[in-house]
């Protein structure tokens, strides 16, 4: 059974290796081989492919920035927009560094949300007031700095294996 | 003060260099001013929790003296934060000053301030 996707068609056995590099990108194709029951060579003709189709984007490390010594503020920062410049303001906050991830909403008010990196909270300060506040159609922002992180992840694959019975 | 001072007090300045009012760190009102004028006016305006907030980290001094480069009432605003005032009655003295110095550099030369 294959899932369709915007980029491509993937079959489960894709998809069990999307989700074995999710857990562990650094691990071989043949322990994934072994995992999924196929062989070294096939997961990487379909790593391969994944990559080509762009589903692979990219392979990175998640650093724990407190384990690290970096000490960084984070926050979600909610801003209310005219509906007209919604899209123009996202992309501009998406050029920010300060940005780590930024998505819009349609629900109740068309906003968009992000999620904000800062050394201090003077420093998010700044950068909402002097980078953020007077951009074109920005009506409001509401800020929430970060007190506790209880999860983290992108492993989204499960639901999908599960929704081809395997 | 001469004309040509005042009216580059009372000049407008880009989008970029206006005051914007927050409530707290990264809570931005809506509301922003771009010339003393439109500052008198918010100053009124506002939730008075941003007045609040941005008189005692010395916000408005330090863009009155900045941006509008009128030292006299960045002088004056730093003065407030000494009485300690909250809610309604620092609204009403910030607007009291501001405002009076707003009539005064608009008033014509040489006419009686009250």
């Amino acid at each position: 059974m294959r899932h369709k996707g915007p980029a491509s068609f993937l079959d489960a056995k894709d998809l069990e290796i999307l989700r074995a590099l999710q857990e562990d990108s650094r691990q071989t194709y043949t322990a994934i081989g072994k995992r999924v029951g196929i062989a070294h060579s096939t997961v990487y003709d379909r790593v391969r492919r994944m990559e080509r189709q762009k589903v692979i984007r990219n392979y990175t490390a998640l650093v724990d920035l407190e384990r690290a010594g970096l000490k960084k503020i984070m926050a979600i920062m909610t801003v209310y927009t005219d509906p007209k410049e919604t899209e123009r303001v996202a992309s501009k906050l998406a050029q920010s560094p300060e940005v780590l991830e930024v998505y819009t909403s349609l629900s109740d008010e068309l906003l968009i949300m992000a999620k904000v990196v800062a050394s201090s909270q003077e420093g998010l300060h700044a950068f909402v007031a002097n980078s953020v506040a007077p951009m074109d159609g920005v009506l409001r922002i509401r800020t929430s700095i970060i007190t506790r992180k209880v999860k983290e992840t992108s492993v989204l694959i499960d639901d999908y294996l599960e929704g081809l019975h395997l | 003060m001469s004309l040509e001072g005042s009216s580059k007090i009372l000049r407008a300045v880009p989008r970029e260099k206006a005051f914007y009012f927050f409530t707290s760190i990264g809570n931005y009102t809506g509301a922003s001013a771009a010339s003393l004028k439109e500052f008198v006016e918010k100053v009124n305006e506002v939730n008075v929790k941003s007045l609040e907030f941005h008189l005692y980290r010395a916000d408005f001094e330090k863009w009155i003296a900045q941006v509008l480069e009128d030292a006299w009432l960045a002088g004056e605003v730093r003065r407030l934060q000494k009485f300690g005032l909250m809610g309604e009655p620092l609204r009403n003295q910030l607007y009291l000053t501001v405002s009076r110095r707003f009539k005064r550099l608009t008033s014509p030369p040489g006419a009686i301030q009250f």
